[in-house]
């Protein structure tokens, strides 16, 4: 029998099934189309996720400024609000100082784990990281927040897109942000069908937003954005395992973040052209 | 080797030197490349950077990634942040021109000519066109394509009969299977480069009986 998918209506037919969660699925799929085993795939994701602990790591002990001199020290500067002035409570703090420290050291020249870009990179380790450590769950929960993640990031590639000058922003920080909210809910301990509500959630609270690097660097406001696509993670996680609300099926939702990216003038489409990219005191600041 | 379906880490990564899978990830790849097709050691070596790569090149570490490439660093290689410094000490000169003015089909396009001590040279022509992935376009003056995700045997040689079929006797012999060929010819068609790009390793043999035959001037390989 074949454990490949090529939507979510597919992806949860298989979790029903055969009883198993998305992470399961889609460990079993790679095992099949790779001709790999699961010791290797997993040893894989450990690096991975290692990757991604380093690179949270580096940019809060030893901040550097960015290629572009942007950006430097800002996760540090989160990392060291004083507690009585961290108003988002411990696992949001840790995610946005996680996610803005990605950026950092993606934007110094540092390693990171492209997931699914290395403009959004910055978004699954905080979410993955902080609930791992927040709550103290086991090495093998985490995994299944990965597997999880890459199985919605799939849906996302083959279908939509993951391009932010294809279809904007959303379609990195979006995707990303659809992704963790799904391996939040699984590590949780919420059903399949709950984990692609909150991909679709997540999504559409991210719909439309525009790619407008400043000086057409991954920097400015792509290291914020990083840290927003995180909460908003965390939110939709929490309003899907609550089952709150009408959302729309994670295929019609895929659709219609690349026809909303495709409708974007090129000049929100990573052209640095438009948007906070030509904001006059932002463009002054570039020149100093 | 180049997979049919959009696997874990195909999303879950790569893990890449940052900012920019196209500019950074994507130049090191093309410089790594040239490098491998180069069969000399490169004492001297100038990148030519159109369009988008012109522009915005410092910010992305596209200059430093394009060096480390050279140095035979591979895009996830954290030592490409230091790759002026490396450089240096390897007795490698780098120089940048920046061409803004040049049409160019691909926006991130960037000229590699590579000079060795004995004053043997080559020019390659890189594209990075998405996602890290890139294709090279230009050997010399002759137009070529090939991406780097094959293992792949670069030819060149007189543009006379028997050549191709003597190749892939060559191959066939040893049971390589063969991915794609593609052969490429010089304006003045006195020279062509023959391109295969093979689905498991070329044995050393191929390549030696390859290189022996009279109308071949030079074998190089890009090896995974």
């Amino acid at each position: 029998m074949s454990w490949d998918f090529k939507n979510t209506e597919g992806l949860l037919k298989l979790c029903s099934k055969h009883d198993l969660p998305i992470s399961e699925v889609m460990i079993r799929r790679e095992m099949q189309l790779g001709q790999v085993g699961r010791e290797y795939i997993l040893r894989h994701v450990d690096e991975s996720l290692r990757v991604m602990d380093v690179a949270v790591d580096k940019a809060v002990s030893d901040p550097v400024p960015s290629m572009g001199g942007l950006l430097g020290g800002e996760a540090k500067k989160v990392y060291e609000l004083d507690e009585s002035r961290a108003v988002c409570g411990p696992a949001i703090h840790k995610a946005i100082v996680a996610a803005l420290a990605v950026s950092e050291t993606n934007a110094s020249m540092g390693k990171i784990i492209a997931a699914p870009t290395a403009g959004s990179a910055g978004v699954l380790p905080a979410v993955l990281l902080s609930y791992f450590q927040e709550h103290n769950v086991s090495v093998e929960t985490i995994r299944s927040g990965f597997l999880n993640a890459s199985a919605i990031g799939y849906i996302l590639t083959r279908n939509g897109s993951v391009s932010g000058a294809e279809a904007g922003c959303q379609a990195e920080v979006g995707s990303a942000s659809a992704m963790a909210a799904s391996a939040l809910v699984e590590m949780i301990g919420g059903t399949p069908e709950q984990c692609c509500k909150a991909a679709s959630i997540a999504l559409s609270n991210l719909l439309g937003l525009v790619c407008d690097p400043v000086r057409g660097l991954v920097e400015v406001p792509c290291q914020t954005r990083n840290a927003i696509g995180a909460v908003g993670a965390y939110t939709a996680a929490e309003l899907a395992l609550a089952d709150a609300g009408i959302s729309i099926p994670l295929d019609e939702m895929t659709e219609i973040v690349t026809d909303v990216g495709h409708a974007l003038p090129s000049s929100l489409r990573e052209t640095g052209r438009g948007g906070c990219a030509v904001s006059p005191s932002l463009c002054e600041a570039c020149k100093k | 080797m180049p997979k049919n379906y959009i696997g874990i880490f195909d999303v879950m990564g790569p893990a890449m030197i940052g900012p920019s899978s196209s500019h950074t990830s994507g130049a090191a790849s093309i410089a790594w490349m040239a490098r491998q097709v180069f069969s000399a050691r490169p004492v001297k070596v100038n990148y030519t950077l159109y369009g988008s790569f012109a522009e915005t090149y410092k910010g992305h570490g596209t200059d430093r990634a394009l060096i480390g490439g050279m140095l035979g660093y591979r895009s996830n290689d954290a030592r490409i942040r230091n790759a002026y410094e490396d450089a240096k000490n390897e007795g490698l000169t780098v120089d940048f021109i920046i061409d803004k003015k040049t049409e160019v089909s691909h926006p991130n396009t960037v000229d590699i000519l590579m000079e060795s001590e004995d004053g043997k040279s080559l020019l390659i022509r890189g594209e990075s066109v998405g996602g890290g992935r890139v294709r090279i376009v230009r050997m010399n003056n002759i137009d070529v394509d090939f991406t780097g995700e094959f293992c792949t045997m670069i030819v060149s040689h007189l543009n006379k009969s028997g050549t191709i079929a003597y190749i892939t006797t060559c191959l066939a012999e040893q049971k390589v299977n063969i991915a794609n060929l593609r052969s490429f010819r010089e304006d003045d068609g006195k020279t062509a480069i023959t391109v295969v790009e093979t689905e498991g390793f070329i044995p050393d043999d191929v390549v030696e009986k390859v290189t022996q035959y009279e109308t071949v001037k030079d074998v190089d390989m890009i090896e995974l």
